[in-house]
């Protein structure tokens, strides 16, 4: 579903910050894995999403989601194939637009956006429905501003938003980094049921080693710029944050340097 | 300086304030919904007026000649928009580099400084002599204009601009070419702001290329009068363009009276400035000088 060949990225070439985060990094997704990501500061999770999503572009190698090669492509033309929920909650929405009018312009992703009224009746009831199935109570507010939502009422939004369109590739950059525990829970709740409804192809980030064992069918370990471990099936099922530590330190010769992923 | 001469130059202050809220309608659109800061409008409001001034005293149709200066308008938000996105100049400046450009090519479309454009000799479609008739024209022009832009916000691809303002990342994100919606908002504003420019050359009775000079803060001051007083009563998209139109009749009725109790006219641009300064800067001391004094507060408790 997403293959990655080869990927280099590099920032600051040729200067003195010059920093390498993604180091001829390959990685192959089937469609319907849900892959956790963990790895320490600068590990290059961020930019590998960042990279998928075209943010970045790379300086050697390929990207191919679902057989296409959209290596070139401008980030809002991948946008098409892909779903989106970022670290910040203040990211995935526009603030000052109604939680339906937000919810429009997630629906008409990969579309062309002409002079159609941007929501119609039969939109604002079915919006209204995937809202009421989120749980959160929020269907009564569908012309609510964003901006006056909490964080986590907004991550859960965006998520839906990502999800909405059922892209090809959905990337969740510890997207419950932000919140407090309680709402962190629920958010990562409703990713593992929109992930499963949808049979979606998920990569996400995470800061926290619980919930990178706890969730998915595939964890991967970055560091510095590489995947350092690719664990999946009964092994992934297996694991404890014991054995996650001891491989870190054997694949990177190194501490595992993030006290938030022990204590998360 | 009797009350009856005040009351007398009211009516004129507001069609001025009516053709000035059109103008601020396009401030809006760049500075409110698209969160850019366009300063081609200076120059483009000239080239609406040029462009007007020229084809009317060359004998072409009014109303084909307001289109005409609609377009131009709109070229020059396009060659903002150029510099902003292909060559990715800050928005601010690219627009000071258009609006320096417009002066040369604003003094070449009308060969000279300014054009008279008297409504005796020409077929205009507003005038200052009979106000009431400019002013109920310029009210048809405010409702098509908002029900026009009403219309356009309305649809997939308005919505996919005021997103780009909101919030680039998330526009991005969902597939929006938040470039091309960029161009076209800035390409939208100033083809108001230069239909405005068209509109106020005939109702002067001349086209000048000093005209539109601190037209940006007018626009901002009508845009953040209109806020200020009018805004609370609701936040529909027409009340806030309507808003804005009144911020453009009162900006026009302080002026006319600042006239009136006999302020030196050189000093209103600075005033405006001020004006427009002091808007601008309370929220943001709102937010971190009185929260300041309230921390403390709780501090002493």
């Amino acid at each position: 579903m997403l293959e990655l060949r080869n990927i280099t990225k590099i920032f600051n070439a040729g200067t003195v910050n010059e920093k390498t985060a993604l180091s001829q990094l390959s990685l192959t997704l089937n469609p319907g894995d849900f892959v956790t990501i963990i790895g320490g500061n600068g590990a290059g999770k961020s930019t590998m999403l960042n990279v998928v999503a075209g943010v970045y572009s790379t300086d050697e190698g390929e990207i191919y989601i679902d057989g296409v090669n959209v290596t070139s492509l401008p980030e809002h033309k991948r946008a098409q194939y892909i779903g989106r929920v970022f670290q910040d909650p203040m990211m995935g929405t526009a603030a000052d637009m109604w939680v339906e009018e937000n919810l429009a312009i997630a629906d008409r992703r990969g579309k062309r956006r002409g002079f159609k009224w941007a929501i119609t009746k039969q939109d604002k009831e079915a919006y209204r429905e995937a809202i009421a199935e989120l749980d959160l109570g929020l269907e009564n507010r569908m012309t609510t501003k964003m901006g006056l939502l909490s964080g986590g009422q907004r991550q859960a939004i965006t998520l839906l938003m990502a999800t909405l369109k059922r892209p090809k590739i959905l990337l969740l950059d510890e997207h419950t980094a932000a919140l407090d525990p309680k709402t962190a829970a629920k958010v990562l709740e409703i990713t593992d049921r929109l992930i499963t409804e949808n049979n979606l192809t998920a990569l996400m980030v995470t800061h926290n080693m619980k919930d990178a064992i706890a969730h998915g069918n595939r964890l991967i370990m970055m560091n510095a710029g590489q995947i350092v471990l690719d664990v999946s099936g009964e092994e992934k099922k297996n694991l404890t944050i014991e054995i996650l530590l001891e491989k870190f330190s054997q694949a990177s010769g190194a501490e595992f340097a993030s006290d938030r992923a022990l204590l998360g | 300086m009797d009350i009856m001469s005040w009351l007398g130059a009211l009516p004129g202050a507001s069609a001025q304030g009516i053709i000035w809220g059109l103008m601020a309608i396009g401030v809006f659109v760049t500075y409110r919904i698209l969160d850019i800061a366009d300063l081609t409008v200076d120059g483009s409001m000239v080239t609406g007026a040029a462009v007007c001034a020229v084809l009317v005293t060359s004998g072409v149709n009014v109303w084909l000649s307001l289109l005409v200066a609609l377009l131009a308008g709109m070229l020059t938000g396009l060659l903002t928009g150029v510099f902003h996105t292909v060559l990715g100049i800050p928005a601010i400046l690219s627009g000071i580099l258009t609006q320096l450009m417009l002066w040369s090519v604003n003094l070449k479309i009308m060969g000279r400084a300014n054009i008279a454009l008297p409504s005796r000799q020409y077929d205009l479609i507003l005038n200052n002599k009979q106000v009431w008739l400019t002013i109920a024209i310029l009210i048809g022009f405010s409702i098509v204009l908002i029900a026009v832009l009403y219309w356009f916000f309305g649809t997939e691809l308005g919505a996919s601009l005021r997103a780009t303002g909101n919030n680039l990342n998330m526009s991005r994100a969902q597939g929006i070419n938040t470039n091309f919606t960029k161009v076209l908002g800035l390409v939208i504003s100033n083809g108001i702001v230069a239909l405005s420019g068209a509109l106020l050359a005939q109702y002067q009775g001349f086209s000048d290329i000093n005209q539109g000079r601190g037209a940006i803060v007018i626009g901002l001051a009508a845009v953040i009068i209109g806020e200020a007083i009018l805004s609370h009563v609701s936040s529909g998209f027409v009340y806030r363009l309507l808003a804005v139109i009144g911020g453009g009749i009162i900006y026009f009725m302080v002026y006319q009276t600042v006239i009136f109790i006999g302020l030196d006219a050189d000093l209103l641009k600075m005033l405006s400035a001020l004006v427009v300064a002091v808007f601008l800067g309370a929220p943001y001391i709102k937010k971190t000088y009185f929260k300041k004094k309230k921390k403390g507060g709780v501090h002493h408790a």
